[in-house]
């Protein structure tokens, strides 16, 4: 096993050590947190700030954390993938494979207390605030045990108590409402910072500068977060943007280009936005990354670019093979040991499948409930206005 | 859950004028003449009984007594001292008191900080409270609007203002997806619970764009609550009533009814958000209206009078939903009905009105629902051309012989 990977991607000189080594020498899973420094794959670029170190201290649980969650977001948009084929899920379904490098870095680099708002392609971001994939799922399928209880679907994930505040559907929507969460931050002396992920299509949209200017001048602790997958929607983004420098684009604002597929980059990233954003106001982030899937389910994602280019990508820059190698450099796992907790994972998401695949749709009454938080008994119908009656709650 | 809101009952002159305060109080029923017969009909085949029963509770309590014709003086409360203000110093009193009671209230608009408001509203509001709980912003509906509900979605509560409601067209979508749906859409974790509020409707020649009525358009956001105000009484209570709701609330105010001046009470009183208002108690036909129109209702229901003519009046405040409950009742005792708006003929609140009543009431009607709308043109600059766009005093007097026929 370990030789027949010597030739692709594995560094050659750990392996026949390993192998000459029992593995019951070395832990299965490293919880150890002594810290390792590992250098960002490429600089920071800048603007109007001083860009911060490339040398990122992390350690061997958090590299394995970085693995295990990263494989995990990656099989659950697999599996969304097939059951979108199966016609399980409906309607819109933006994959984030490729980018969930952006989702780690960034959650290892804040708290809870932090509060964090994206777009519609939102699963995988959901699942680095702590939501699970059950109720990924069930959402996902209408179910009532979805996180919004089967009436949001794919681009309405929210979860309250870890400060995820969604999941919006209409591009850049999102922005203005991030801007209002910092506010809510500054307002209630919270010392916490939200970080405002869009695309970089919504990098187009006039809402976007007014919440920047908004941000700017009352010094709200908003991190703008531009995920620049390059394509918005089947536009590539030098026919979309005149200026395709979208962390320059903040002017008056600081910005900071960061290697989006390098989980590491993306977390130092994070930590010293969070810190300027306490103290000066408003960053952008520009994380430069990549999906592998369309912009949808119902794009093939072929037709504005090479087949090549995607899986040039994949073999040269995919964020969990730069995580595999890095552990397995540092000699913090096995191949074997990656590719069991790989297949552990694929056995967890396959489980929350089925279990969410047996779950209930919901009541016609929940048609009614949750449109007004205190009702007044005011009536509403159905459409043929004799079934489905009830009182809105 | 029809128990709502309503805290700080205040106004012992609850039963002495229209607008019912307490809710959950047990009614006296003393003084009350014996209506129960007929009270009791509305829309709600509800599954919870004891919401509906709230809800009688609630109305048989709003009892009038007041047969005279009600101008704009007449409608204070008739006991106690209060204190005359105009509309616009009302709103100020209504905010400034919840900005008090509550830290999580707070303004946000163009020029509501130093410059006081642009009609005043805000006044003094900035110097009070300082910088970030009066938020001058720039011009930039969509984020500003975007913004008041993302914080809300925090738990603060800003009362949002469009310097002109036509202006809020431009944060359409962050009132209909965000504000009206965010709730929903999350399956309950989030509430929105802003107040958009400003000045709209036809002034003295203001031009196409800044004579808008933008109820026609909100109307069908499902998740919203629509109100509008027409005295310095419900304007100070509506106000109140919109901050501590937990929905999304849309207060309309009207550009022309802001130096109204009345007499409101000193203790500290709410009116109920989804209630309607009567004005006018009658016996031959029930005139619908809501905010400036009524006091062209008004004008008309004296010359009426002469006429030998008993209108009923009610000023229905709650746009959406419509308080069904009021309106069935006159409508059940007077068999006519006749709605003035200031809305455009389609698509206005008077269409949706019509609907609801020829749906719920059908039975209860002698002659069909006749509904008085603005032209649908825009607002026209010469001033003699935009009196003929809305609804005038005459055109209502011969609409209501035409039905009393």
């Amino acid at each position: 096993m370990a030789l027949s990977r010597l030739s692709s991607r594995s560094t050659t000189l750990f392996q026949p050590l390993a192998a000459a080594f029992p593995t019951t020498l070395r832990r299965h899973i490293s919880t150890d947190t002594t810290p390792i420094t590992v250098e960002t794959s490429l600089p920071f670029t800048s603007h109007l700030v001083e860009p911060p170190s490339r040398a990122v201290e992390t350690s061997s649980s958090e590299l394995l954390s970085f693995f295990r969650d990263m494989a995990l977001m990656r099989r659950m948009e697999i599996a969304a993938d097939s059951l979108y084929k199966a016609k399980l899920i409906r309607g819109f379904c933006h994959l984030y494979d490729g980018q969930e490098a952006v989702a780690i870095g960034m959650e290892a680099a804040i708290t809870r207390r932090d509060a964090i708002i994206t777009s519609y392609r939102d699963h995988c971001t959901f699942l680095g605030r702590g939501g699970g994939i059950f109720e990924a799922f069930s959402e996902l399928m209408g179910r009532t045990t979805g996180c919004s209880k089967g009436k949001g679907g794919s681009m309405h994930f929210y979860k309250k108590d870890a400060s995820f505040y969604g999941g919006h559907g209409i591009v850049g929507a999102q922005a203005p409402l991030g801007c209002g969460l910092a506010f809510a931050q500054k307002y209630s002396k919270e010392e916490a910072v939200t970080f405002t992920l869009y695309g970089d299509g919504a990098a187009n949209q006039g809402q976007l500068f007014e919440a920047l200017n908004i941000a700017a001048l009352w010094d709200l602790p908003a991190v703008l977060v531009c995920e620049n997958n390059h394509y918005g929607m089947g536009t590539a983004e030098w026919r979309s943007a005149k200026s395709p420098a979208y962390f320059k684009r903040g002017d008056y604002v600081p910005g900071l280009k960061v290697d989006g597929m390098d989980a590491l980059a993306v977390k130092q990233a994070c930590k010293f936005a969070k810190e300027h954003a306490l103290k000066n106001g408003p960053i952008i982030l520009e994380m430069d990354t990549y999906r592998y899937h369309g912009h949808s389910m119902s794009d093939p994602g072929s037709t504005y670019r090479t087949r090549d280019e995607i899986s040039g990508v994949r073999q040269v820059r995919d964020p969990i093979d730069r995580v595999r190698k890095l552990i397995i450099s540092h000699d913090i796992a096995t191949e074997k040991e990656l590719k069991d907790m790989e297949k552990e994972v694929r056995k967890e998401v396959d489980a929350a499948v089925a279990q969410a695949k047996e779950s209930p749709i919901p009541e016609p009454s929940d048609l009614f409930t949750n449109i007004y938080v205190k009702g007044f008994g005011s009536e509403s119908f159905g459409a043929d206005r004799k079934e489905l009656r009830a009182t809105l709650p | 859950m029809a128990a709502r809101i309503h805290v700080g009952a205040g106004a012992a002159t609850a039963l002495s004028t229209f607008n019912s305060k307490k809710l959950v109080a047990p009614p006296s029923r003393t003084n009350l003449p014996a209506r129960s017969s007929k009270r009791y009909i509305v829309a709600a085949a509800g599954s919870d009984g004891s919401k509906k029963s709230l809800l009688r509770v609630r109305h048989s309590q709003k009892l009038i007594a007041n047969a005279a014709v009600a101008t704009k003086a007449e409608t204070s409360a008739t006991t106690g001292t209060g204190h005359e203000l105009l509309l616009f110093e009302a709103l100020q009193e209504g905010l400034e008191e919840e900005m008090d009671r509550d830290p999580h209230v707070c303004v946000m608009g163009e020029d509501v900080g130093h410059y006081g408001g642009s009609y005043k509203v805000t006044k003094g509001l900035a110097d009070k409270f300082g910088d970030l709980r009066v938020l001058d912003t720039p011009i930039c509906e969509n984020a500003f609007t975007g913004m008041g509900i993302g914080a809300a979605m925090t738990g603060l509560r800003p009362v949002i203002e469009g310097m002109n409601m036509g202006f809020l067209l431009l944060a359409f979508n962050q009132i209909s997806n965000n504000c009206g749906m965010l709730h929903y859409t999350s399956g309950g974790q989030f509430t929105i619970p802003v107040v958009i509020r400003g000045p709209g409707g036809v002034g003295r020649q203001l031009g196409a764009e800044h004579s808008q009525r933008l109820e026609s358009y909100f109307q069908s956001i499902p998740g919203i609550q629509m109100v509008a105000c027409s005295t310095p009484y419900n304007a100070k209570g509506l106000m109140k009533a919109a901050i501590r709701s937990e929905n999304p609330v849309i207060l309309f105010e009207h550009v022309l009814l802001y130096n109204l001046k009345e007499k409101i009470p000193d203790e500290e009183y709410i009116c109920n958000l989804e209630e309607a208002e009567m004005v006018r108690p009658g016996e031959h036909i029930t005139i619908l209206t809501y905010s400036r129109m009524r006091y062209h209702v008004m004008q008309a229901a004296k010359t009426l009078v002469n006429k030998g003519y008993d209108p009923e009046v009610i000023d229905i405040r709650s746009l959406k939903p419509f308080d069904l409950h009021t309106i069935g009742n006159s409508v059940k005792k007077t068999h006519r009905v006749l709605i003035v708006e200031e809305c455009m003929r389609t698509g206005g609140i008077g269409a949706s009105l019509t609907a609801a009543i020829n749906e719920n009431f059908h039975d209860y009607l002698d002659a069909p629902v006749m509904c008085l709308s603005s032209q649908d043109v825009p607002t026209p600059y010469a001033g003699t051309l935009e009196e003929w766009t809305v609804v005038q005093p005459a055109q209502i007097v011969t609409a209501v012989e035409q039905l009393c026929q």
